[in-house]
């Protein structure tokens, strides 16, 4: 059907770039790119167990190559966006990059990085075969696209592709304990979720657009009490997702479930998504709901400090007390978020990076403590020191960093989290930080008093010399215990040379503070004048 | 019509609700899948009930002749419907495998991960 040619007086918004994206914009698209394409290739070749490692390795390394050259672009360069199929926003989901975004995403490339190795130490064929690499790389692209995409709709799509990677790593390899942690794990994120799209729908309905930077320039003007009850909507499923206080439930009764590598993997990246998706709505979409919603945020971030280290003292097994001291660290990063000056948000995202990295190495070294004993109870372990000192020198370094002991890691992000408390004369919060701090430390030394430090078990023989302890296989040892102590090692000099945090937080802080820019960003290439259309 | 659907909505979540406040597992799947088509509606309601003419250009326009129903919520609605789908799929074998392994459809009696009797930490140090 040929077309008559357009009338000369039709009046038509534009709605496509003409000509191709340039090549170098698409850096923005291979940290999701790359590791879904992996995943497909590798679910291709599951009959090929051999294949399966060294192939995620090279994508995985080609994927963090990526992130670091897209991170790098957006410091030189200011926020990067890059719209699908040509269209212009808001028509096309876009896909946007900031600092804060670029951070997380390289961050979580790194740590997958490291686990993938550390996966190489316990692997069964028989779990290979059933995709343990392809999910733990959708569970990257999941992450990836949730932190780098700027459509709200999307980030749906991206919490569900996470959510699903995530399900299957959970049940692979089919124990009972699995079963059950997935059954909760499971209902309480699809409604998290479901949460979520319910907010969705509202947010489209009033502002008629689901392009992030579209909302943050049309959500400002909805008045009155709806855009608030939305903006309360968002506040749920996004807490849950990042299991604060009083939504935490579901994160103890599966974390310690699966293998260590798929529970350091969750323990360093899902929960910070969330994290993450409430800066974005919170501070950018609908700026106004801060205000509307921070005592319920201060309340929040209180609550959650101070009882995830009492729930992890509490706890026999090493690994579930674990999962409450990651509750614990969103606590600090709700802190940083009710707070909500750029200092506060600068605390938040250098924490968050600090509880990733820290975080997924807890659980690596107790995955490698399990490994010697045969049981995650503190019960029954004990005499590890005198079995292998270097995995007590890492957890103690570990604890020293989550409670946010100085020279380590988490003291600097903690440190800014105080400053902007105290910048914002709400002394409360400042206090519960700090109490925080003691009660981690607590909890922590207590972790490795018992697993490490007492010669024996529990009991009356605890002074004997703990006879069920088994040295790690060699295996072990070359794809355990050395990437493990990589992390540590970059975890340790990273504290000792805290610049380059400061200043990836700084940046992270300046974008989400500087609102235009990341709008401009999208809209940049809206052209000046309306052509022929042709 | 708006009101009607919002009333139908309201319903829904109320079904859906009750269902996953049950014990029971197999309640909590349908709690899911009702919910699941009570947000679709939702989505569909917020994107204004427009009258039923298809988003189609005709041949020879540019743009349509006269309002058209909003295409957008319908988009919204298929994909968050795959998505749920899929993931209802996942939950009802999980369900099941965990009613096989476990021998239990009462969340009370699912206790594996985090045992009832657990016992205190160790008072030493």
């Amino acid at each position: 059907m040929a077309k008559t040619p357009l009338p000369k007086n039709l009046e038509l918004p534009p709605a496509m770039i003409e000509g191709a994206t340039s090549v170098a914009d698409w850096v923005i698209v291979w940290p999701i790119a790359l590791p879904m394409l992996g995943a497909a290739v590798l679910l291709m070749a599951r009959k090929r167990p051999e294949w399966q490692a060294p192939f995620a390795f090279l994508i995985l390394l080609a994927t963090l190559v990526a992130n670091v050259m897209l991170y790098l672009r957006v410091q030189a360069e200011g926020p990067l966006s890059m719209t699908m199929g040509n269209w212009l926003p808001p028509y096309g989901i876009s896909l946007t990059a900031d600092s804060l975004s670029a951070l997380f995403s390289m961050v979580s490339a790194f740590i997958l990085l490291i686990v993938i190795l550390f996966v190489q130490s316990e692997i069964e064929t028989r779990e290979n075969k059933y995709g343990y690499h392809p999910l733990l790389l959708l569970l990257l692209t999941g992450v990836s696209g949730g932190f780098l995409t700027g459509d709200l709709f999307n980030l749906y799509v991206w919490f569900e592709v996470m959510l699903i990677a995530s399900f299957g790593l959970l049940i692979i390899g089919g124990r009972k304990i699995q079963l059950d942690g997935a059954v909760k794990y499971g209902f309480l994120n699809f409604l998290a979720t479901t949460f979520f799209l319910i907010a969705i729908g509202f947010l489209y309905g009033l502002v008629g657009t689901l392009n992030m930077a579209d909302i943050a320039l049309k959500a400002p003007q909805v008045e009155g009490g709806a855009i608030a009850a939305v903006a309360a909507l968002f506040f749920l499923a996004f807490a849950m997702k990042a299991a604060a206080f009083p939504l935490n439930s579901w994160l103890p009764a599966s974390y310690h479930a699966p293998d260590p590598a798929v529970s350091a993997v969750f323990a360093g990246l899902l929960t910070k998504v969330g994290v993450y998706a409430l800066v974005r709505t919170h501070l950018l979409l609908i700026p106004q709901s801060h205000g509307q919603l921070q005592v319920v945020m201060e309340v929040v971030a209180g609550a959650t400090l101070i009882l995830a280290p009492l729930g992890a003292m509490a706890q026999t097994n090493a690994r579930r007390a674990l999962g409450f001291l990651v509750i614990g660290g969103i606590g600090a990063m709700m802190a940083g978020l009710a707070i909500g000056t750029p200092l506060g948000v600068f605390g938040l995202a250098a924490y968050a990076v600090n509880s990733m990295l820290v975080m997924t190495a807890l659980y690596l070294v107790v995955g490698l403590v399990e490994r010697m004993g045969g049981t995650s109870d503190i019960r029954k372990l004990g005499g590890i020191y005198r079995a292998n000192s270097w995995l007590s020198i890492m957890f103690i370094v570990l604890v020293f960093a989550v409670a946010g002991l100085p020279p380590f890691l988490g003291f600097w992000p903690k440190m800014i989290l105080v400053l902007a408390g105290i910048e914002m004369q709400s002394f409360w919060l400042v206090g519960l930080i700090l109490l925080n701090s003691i009660l981690t430390s607590i909890a922590g030394s207590r972790l490795w008093a018992h697993i490490f430090w007492r010669d024996g078990r529990e009991g009356v023989n605890s002074e004997q010399i703990n006879t069920k302890i088994r040295p790690l296989p060699q295996r072990a040892v070359v794809w355990g215990l050395l990437p493990t102590g990589a992390l540590v090692a970059f975890i340790i000099v990273a504290g000792l040379w805290p610049e380059p945090l400061f200043r990836a937080g700084g940046d992270a802080a300046n974008d989400v503070r500087l609102a235009s820019d990341y709008v401009g960003a999208v809209f940049e290439r809206v052209p000046e004048t309306k052509g022929e259309g042709e | 019509m708006e009101i009607a659907l919002a009333c139908l909505i309201g319903l829904f979540f109320t079904v859906a609700i009750y269902l996953l406040l049950s014990r029971s597992l197999i309640r909590m799947l349908l709690g899911i899948a009702i919910i699941g088509n009570g947000v679709n509606l939702l989505i569909f309601t917020v994107g204004r009930v427009t009258r039923e003419v298809p988003p189609i250009v005709p041949d020879g326009e540019y743009a349509p002749l006269e309002p058209i129903a909003n295409p957008l919520p319908q988009a919204l609605i298929l994909t968050a419907i795959v998505i749920g789908f899929s993931l209802f799929a996942f939950l009802l074998v999980l369900t099941y495998r965990a009613y096989q392994e476990l021998d239990a459809d009462n969340t009370d009696t699912m206790r594996v991960a985090e045992p009832e009797d657990s016992p205190r930490p160790p008072l030493s140090y």
